[in-house]
């Protein structure tokens, strides 16, 4: 499954994408401590947050996530998108809360690491 | 000119703060930091000045100096030290964080958030989410701070919950903080160890939530006068102006202090 694929089918609002829309999603991490992601994300997740400071994107790109969405309506600061598409991390935005969203995902196949 | 050192404690809540002792009046605050040999505290409620008036009054015919300030919660959940020189400083910085604070208190849930004179007197209760946070970057409440001529400090640095590195992973480039505070459950040496990546000054202070913690750890400065212009000085290291945290061995000591009550 590619960011594309949870895009279209999702319905969630493209931030930034390029070609990391075509990069494929392994599993998924949901966590609003940067620090926590830092320490437990895995390469190849989905990341499930609220925060949109730029900090985001350097923790995705260090830990080489496919991709952040953002929950509730949350919109990328500026200077956060910039970063995104500077690195092509692909930042996507959706009206649901987080536990909802990450349960469509979970219906879709999308797992976290237990 | 030798200068002196001044032993500090500038993070210290006042009944205000939701989360903090109804017991941390004005007078009782100053005295039990004049108790515990401060020079000069820090008033610091969260995302609320408007206690400082009064501990400012408090201290008027003590030997401890009081600095306005306030601990502003950012969007981003990091916890942020304002430290001021005049009380009004102070409330402009609340101005802008009342602006910025979405929600209301409820009090069952958080706490009560008294406004009290200097003697303690209730004079009302703010209805202000206070437990909240704004939605200000970090970047914004500290060029907030900074335009205000105040001390921009990251609070207890070595917490999890609301620490800028549990927050954000790490600082961001270009914030420009005076300081790293480390709660009273870090050593100095393991703060530096820890954040040793940081070009920044450690201080440690007490987070005081009720009266027996208030200079349970402090820091040391050797400064001309407890103002913020000396105290950036000292961050600094410049003209002779040094900060010193207190050893572990004194944290200990008063952290048997404050068990024995």
């Amino acid at each position: 499954m590619t960011v594309r694929d949870i895009v279209e089918r999702l319905e969630l609002e493209t931030l930034t994408g390029g070609e990391g829309l075509d990069r494929e999603i392994t599993g998924g991490y949901a966590s609003d401590l940067l620090s926590d992601v830092m320490a437990h994300a895995e390469a190849g997740n989905v990341w499930v947050t609220l925060q949109t400071h730029r900090n985001i994107i350097a923790v995705a790109t260090l830990k080489e996530l496919t991709a952040v969405v953002l929950v509730n309506g949350r919109m990328a600061d500026p200077d956060t998108r910039t970063a995104a598409r500077q690195e092509q991390v692909p930042v996507l935005s959706c009206l649901l809360p987080a536990f909802e969203l990450i349960g469509r995902m979970y219906q879709m196949g999308i797992r976290g690491h237990t | 000119m030798i200068l002196p050192w001044f032993k500090a404690d500038l993070h210290v809540h006042t009944c205000l703060s939701p989360c903090a002792e109804l017991s941390l009046g004005p007078r009782a605050i100053v005295a039990h930091a004049a108790g515990r040999d401060l020079d000069v505290i820090g008033v610091c409620d969260h995302n609320s000045a408007e206690n400082v008036p009064a501990v400012v009054r408090a201290a008027r015919n003590s030997n401890v100096r009081v600095l306005p300030g306030m601990e502003v919660t950012s969007k981003e959940e990091v916890h942020l030290l304002a430290i001021f020189d005049r009380p009004e400083q102070a409330l402009q910085l609340q101005a802008i964080v009342y602006q910025h604070l979405p929600g209301g208190n409820d009090p069952e849930a958080f706490g009560l958030q008294p406004v009290v004179d200097e003697d303690h007197e209730v004079l009302g209760f703010s209805e202000r989410l206070l437990a909240g946070a704004t939605d200000l970057a970090v970047e914004e409440v500290v060029a907030d701070i900074h335009a205000l001529d105040g001390l921009a400090i990251a609070s207890h640095v070595d917490r999890e919950a609301f620490g800028i590195f549990g927050q954000l992973g790490f600082i961001p480039d270009g914030l420009e903080l005076d300081a790293l505070e480390l709660s009273p459950h870090t050593s100095p040496e393991e703060g530096r160890r820890r954040f040793a990546h940081y070009a920044l000054p450690f201080l440690q202070f007490s987070d005081a939530h009720c009266l027996e913690e208030i200079g349970r750890t402090s820091t040391y400065f050797r400064i001309g006068e407890a103002s913020t212009a000396e105290i950036r000085r000292a961050l600094r290291g410049q003209q002779g102006r040094r900060v010193w945290l207190a050893e572990a061995a004194a944290c200990a000591a008063a952290a048997e202090r404050c068990r024995a009550g």
